[in-house]
Parts: C-alpha cells; sequence; structure tokens
C-alpha cells in the first residue's frame, strides 16, 4: 500500500475540537513542498484555511493560499448545483428541478445526500480529467472531514446510497465513489486524537468501523498536542523537594515544571492506551507552546507530520 | 467570585452548550452532582458519557429513562449527599419512537410509520433530529415535575445553534407545502401541479434511480394525523426553552476560536431572547504575578537545581506565562462581549477527569 502522500485522496477524521483543521493544513504544507499540487478542503463553511492564510473567505472556489497550495471550502448546495449542471444537459430539465419547490425540500430532507454530492466533489477534484472546465489537476486532496459521530457516516454515503439505488445513475455513481475512496492505493484517512480519555476512546472505535465497515485504509493515526518530555521522574522527585525551599516566582516556576511532567506522564499513559487499541502505528504531534496557530506555527508541525 | 449556584438561582433547567470538545458532558456531570450534594433533586440528561464516567457513577447501561445515582459512591468518595443524583442517556430513535406511539391515532398508522423506510431514515439522520429529541425528553421529564433541576448536556454538533432551529425545522418538514401534496394524491392540488409533480419525480427518478414517492406518500399520508400533535408539542418546547426558569450556560475553551464560537453563540441566544446564564470556560491557564524576568527565574533556582535544569524550568514557566497571558487576553475579549453576565474559568487540570473524583474537583472551581 503506498504512502499517505502518495495517494490522490486523504480524507482527516476524528472527534470534535482535536485539531482536524490544523492537521489537515499541516498535511497540505507537507505534501506542498514535496512539490505535489495540494488542495485543502473543508466541508463545515468554517473557512478555517482561508483565515489561517489571511486571503479572506474562498468559498466554493479553488483558491491558491501558499506554493502548491490551494483551498476549498465544499458547499453542499454549491454542489448538486454543479452536479445537476454536469448531469442534465437539457436545460430545461435543469431549471425544472432547481426551480422546483419539491425537489428543494427532497434535496434538503434526503439524508445523506448533501455528504453524498460532497464526497463527489472531492473525487471530483482527485480526478485527472476533471469534469469542471478549465479546471487544473491536483496531486493531492485533503479533506478536513466531518467530526466523529457523522464521520463514519459521511465517508459511507456513497455505500449507502449504491444499496438504495439499485440501478440507474446514481447507483454507477455512488459505486464509483464508494470504489474510489475503498481503493487503498487511491484514497487514505488520517484520524487525529488527543491524550485524553474521550477521544482515544472514540478513535479506536473509529479505526475499527472505518477499516471494517466502510472499508477504507487507515493510513495514520495523529496523536495530536502531546508534550515534550522535558524532564525527567528523577528531575520531579528533585523538583517536589525545592518546592516548599522556594517562594514567589521561582516556586510558580516550579510548580508549572510539575505540572508539566504530571501532564506529559498522564499524555504518555493515553498514548500508550492508544497504541494498544489501534492497529494503525501513531505518530505525535507536539503540543504547540505559542498563542495562536498561525501560518509559521503551522509550518513548524507540518515539517514533523 | 461568579459560581454556577447563583446563575442558577430561581431555574429549574440549565442548558449546557457549546461546540464539540470543550468538556460540556464533563461540565454537566460535575454540575449536576454538585446541585445534588447540596441537597437537591437532579436529573442530568447527557449524550455520550466517558465510558470511564459513567462506569464511575455506577451506571454501566445508561439507558433512556433516567437512572438513580448510588449515593454511597459519594458518601465513599467523602461527600456528603443531601439530594439525589439521577442521569440518563438520550437515545433520539427511541425518543422519537415514543414520540410516535404516543401521537399515531391508530395501531395500524404506528406501524406504518414505524417500518417507513423514509421514517426510519429520518429519526437517525435527519439533521437535528437528535437534537430535537433532547429538547423532546427534556420537555417530557419536566412535564413529570419530579425534580428540582435538570441539567442538559447537549449534543456535539458542528453548530452550537443547531438545536435552537430544531423542532421548528422537524415541524416545517412534515407539515411543508410541498409535502402536503402527497397527503391529497386526488385533491385539485394534484390536478393543478400535477404534472409538473410527476415530470419532476420522473427527472428525479431518471437521474437518481431512486423511486421515492412510494414510500414518501405512505410516509407523509401516515404522518398528517400527527401534524398537529407535533406542532403543538413543538410550541410547548419552544416555550420551556424562553422560560424565565430555564438558563442557558455556555461551554468553551479559553483558545481563540472556542471563545469566539462562544461569543457568537451568546449573540445568538440573546437574540432569540433565550436566557443566558453564564459562561464556563474550561480547562483555563492561570496567570501568575511573576515579578521576575525568566533570566531571575533561572538565577534563583539555580543553587538547588543545577544551571541547566533550573534553566529549563524557567523556560518552560515562560511557555506556561505565554499560555496564561494569551486566555486571559481571550477570557477579557469574552468577558466584554458579556457585558455583565459572570465567566467562571475552570483550570487546566493536570490530569484529564473521567470519574467521580475528578467531578468533585471540578466542583469547587464551579460552585465556589
Amino acid at each position: 500500500m503506498p504512502d499517505l502522500f502518495d495517494k490522490r485522496l486523504v480524507f482527516v477524521t476524528g472527534k470534535g475540537g482535536v485539531g482536524k483543521s490544523t492537521v489537515s493544513i499541516a498535511l497540505g504544507m507537507a505534501a506542498a513542498r514535496m512539490g505535489k499540487r495540494t488542495i485543502v478542503c473543508e466541508v463545515s463553511s468554517q473557512e478555517k484555511a482561508s483565515s489561517v492564510f489571511k486571503v479572506g473567505s474562498v468559498g466554493f472556489n479553488e483558491v491558491k493560499v501558499d506554493d502548491n497550495l490551494w483551498a476549498i471550502s465544499i458547499d453542499p448546495d454549491e454542489s448538486l448545483r454543479e452536479y445537476l449542471l454536469l448531469q442534465l444537459k437539457v436545460r430545461a430539465m435543469r431549471d425544472l428541478l432547481m426551480r422546483s419547490r419539491i425537489f428543494n425540500y427532497l434535496a434538503a430532507a434526503t439524508p445523506g445526500l448533501k455528504e453524498l454530492v460532497t464526497i463527489g466533489k472531492v473525487w471530483e477534484l482527485a480526478q485527472d480529467d476533471r469534469r469542471v472546465k478549465k479546471a487544473g489537476t491536483y496531486d493531492l486532496v485533503i479533506v478536513d472531514a466531518p467530526a466523529t459521530g457523522h464521520g463514519v457516516g459521511f465517508l459511507q454515503t456513497p455505500k449507502t446510497f449504491a444499496g438504495i439505488a439499485r440501478v440507474g445513475p446514481v447507483h454507477s455513481q455512488a459505486t464509483t465513489l464508494d470504489d474510489y475512496i475503498t481503493n487503498h492505493d487511491a484514497t487514505g484517512v488520517a484520524i487525529v486524537a488527543l491524550p485524553e480519555e474521550m477521544p482515544v476512546n472514540e478513535t479506536a472505535f473509529l479505526e475499527r468501523q472505518l477499516t471494517g465497515e466502510v472499508g477504507v485504509a487507515v493510513d495514520r493515526v495523529y496523536m495530536n498536542a502531546m508534550y515534550p518530555e522535558r524532564f525527567t521522574a528523577d528531575e520531579a522527585s528533585k523538583l517536589g523537594r525545592v518546592l516548599e525551599l522556594t517562594e514567589g516566582t521561582a516556586n510558580a516556576a516550579v510548580r508549572a515544571a510539575l505540572s508539566q511532567h504530571r501532564r506529559r506522564t498522564s499524555q504518555i499513559e493515553q498514548l500508550e492506551r492508544l497504541q494498544r487499541r489501534t492497529r494503525t502505528p501513531v505518530r505525535t504531534l507536539p503540543f504547540v507552546f505559542q498563542p495562536r496557530l498561525d501560518v509559521p506555527a503551522i509550518r513548524a508541525l507540518s515539517k514533523r507530520i | 467570585m461568579p459560581n454556577v449556584g447563583d446563575m442558577l438561582e430561581g431555574k429549574r433547567v440549565a442548558i449546557c452548550a457549546g461546540s464539540g470538545g470543550v468538556g460540556k458532558t464533563t461540565t454537566s456531570a460535575a454540575i449536576a452532582a454538585g446541585l445534588a450534594a447540596r441537597g437537591h433533586k437532579v436529573v442530568v440528561l447527557t449524550i455520550d458519557p466517558a465510558k470511564r464516567l459513567a462506569d464511575s457513577l455506577g451506571l454501566e447501561d445508561l439507558g433512556n429513562e433516567p437512572r438513580l445515582v448510588d449515593p454511597e459512591l459519594f458518601e465513599r468518595a467523602g461527600v456528603e449527599m443531601r439530594g439525589e443524583l439521577w442521569a440518563m442517556m438520550l437515545d433520539a430513535k427511541a425518543t422519537f419512537d415514543e414520540l410516535v406511539r404516543k401521537h399515531a391515532q391508530d395501531e395500524e398508522t404506528r406501524d406504518r410509520i414505524l417500518q417507513n423506510r423514509i421514517y426510519r431514515q429520518i429519526s437517525n439522520a435527519l439533521a437535528g433530529s437528535q437534537e430535537y429529541m433532547a429538547m423532546e425528553k427534556l420537555y417530557e421529564i419536566d412535564q413529570e415535575g419530579s425534580y428540582d433541576y435538570l441539567v442538559l448536556d447537549t449534543p456535539p454538533s458542528r453548530d452550537a445553534l443547531d438545536f435552537l432551529d430544531a423542532p421548528k425545522r422537524l415541524t416545517q418538514f412534515i407539515e411543508g407545502r410541498g409535502m402536503k401534496l402527497f397527503m391529497k394524491p386526488t385533491g385539485l392540488a394534484t390536478k393543478v401541479v400535477g404534472r409538473g409533480s410527476s415530470m419532476m419525480f420522473s427527472v428525479l427518478k431518471r437521474i437518481t434511480g431512486i423511486d421515492l414517492l412510494s414510500d414518501l406518500s405512505e410516509f407523509f399520508q401516515a404522518m398528517s394525523g400527527m401534524v398537529d400533535g407535533f406542532r403543538e408539542r413543538a410550541e410547548r418546547v419552544n416555550e420551556l426553552l424562553v422560560d424565565p426558569a430555564t438558563s442557558f450556560l455556555i461551554v468553551c475553551g479559553p483558545q481563540g476560536e472556542p471563545i469566539d464560537e462562544a461569543v457568537y453563540f451568546h449573540r445568538k441566544l440573546v437574540e432569540a431572547k433565550l436566557p443566558v446564564g453564564g459562561v464556563i470556560v474550561n480547562k483555563v491557564h492561570y496567570e501568575t504575578d511573576a515579578d521576575l524576568e525568566s533570566g531571575e527565574v533561572a538565577d534563583e533556582l539555580k543553587k538547588p537545581l543545577g544551571k541547566e535544569l533550573a534553566g529549563r524550568v524557567a523556560a518552560n514557566f515562560a511557555d506556561y506565562q505565554a499560555l496564561a497571558v494569551r486566555d486571559a487576553a481571550n477570557i477579557e475579549h469574552l468577558a466584554r462581549e458579556l457585558r455583565a453576565k459572570s465567566v467562571i474559568r475552570v483550570p487546566h487540570m493536570d490530569e484529564d477527569i473521567h470519574d467521580l473524583q475528578g467531578l468533585l474537583t471540578l466542583d469547587g472551581y464551579l460552585f465556589d
């Protein structure tokens, strides 16, 4: 199986608040540095990439944010419109659909349709022969996927639709999408976790579901925001003895060092739990001791990814 | 100091809201436990508690009905339990099914709905159905009137506001104008728009290959008798949300992004005229009054620790202080936006909170 960076489409997923967007951008920067034309796709209209790169709102456009690096915010309504434009050559038919209240109702209410057209769009971005006219090709498409819970459902959508529509265009297109995302040479998944109880549990569960029911390749598991080992156990006990002898700022500094050591120890326990419970080797990413995750901070992270 | 006790004075319902990963579930559990220990009968409705937390409360198999947490557990942890703590885990599908059972006019309709393919998809997956069911369950338990306090841990939606619209969206979906067409297959409406919609369905069938028509018409015909019941129910749920006895507690983290979300969320709640009790900021790095520069700290610690270790301790302290300065600035921004409303700060603990002992640690920061 090829390395994550040699695939065409990569989904970054995990529990809410673990740093998926940051890891997606860092992966994008790393790939761009290797000379790959890379695009980072957001699916929740939060526009994190554009705010990091300070390029204004990117919207449903492929906007260049850095050397070899593009960003897009995928809006399901726009994706559906684009899909219909490509699908229905007869203009009258298309207009009939777009104007129809019932169709708009159905489109909004059909469970999974938004997810399906979103996956359809990222698949389209990953093709050599782009359907969108005059569009460039990408070597790597990175998707900042929805949080767990919704995450598995998201990647399972094509399979579900292929099952519901047993024949016809949706069946064949959903099958194409499912074949692509379950093709381990083309598509990969990176799960992001935090060294805490719940994220570790969910990551282990997510990995099983993704590799099992969904059938995608989980290439990487990132344990994010790991504290560095700054003090050994011996040093910590020395600090513990010195604590009472100090006062004021020096005392606060010693307490901070002891706190750092305790957090690191508890994080290592969580890291070991995660390693025991996942099949994919776990990689760690350092905690960023910086007030804001700006471009230089994420670039530094991208060098360790 | 602001505290949860004051925020909830004279209230009956506390709704903990905020984006994912900020500690909503743990905070809800700690608030409920704290209120119960102080002599109230409290129920906490949770969505997905950490297994170790549920285990440590003796609630391995939490179900869709409240269960009493054994007071013995608190006594053993050295806390006097003067009230009662009840807990339940929300099962959206089961709650939706209960609602259908309650409102279906007869058994046949009930079974037709429960077995309908569209219903089964919707009750699981319609955006907002989990949020709606959380509200529904809250309303149901409130109607029973047997608790002093109800604490709701809201579902981890991408947008913390989803659940506010959920009741409205659900009724709109069921009673939508377009959907009425299905309910009167031979009515005038069909004759007028019939050609357009049957063409629409044939186009839809052509591009999707799905014949939704039969499932949908069955679903809406079965549901049509329940629309009034649902709508009335949704209105009452909304009344509970704006009730003066309800209080929204916004839970967030201290980083820029969660703070911005909390500010946005607060604004939306105020716009919707919903009662906001205050904000709880978790995992805050506290600032220390440092009267020494990093170099001076290293100098002072050189003797007991040695030069090299002292240098590392000083550098680590500088990192901690930088985070504390950031958190303080973010919280100040938050407090300015909220004007008079309380902000409670809970420190970043050295260990993850996932048991009763951890909840008791939080208690001191939330209630004192």
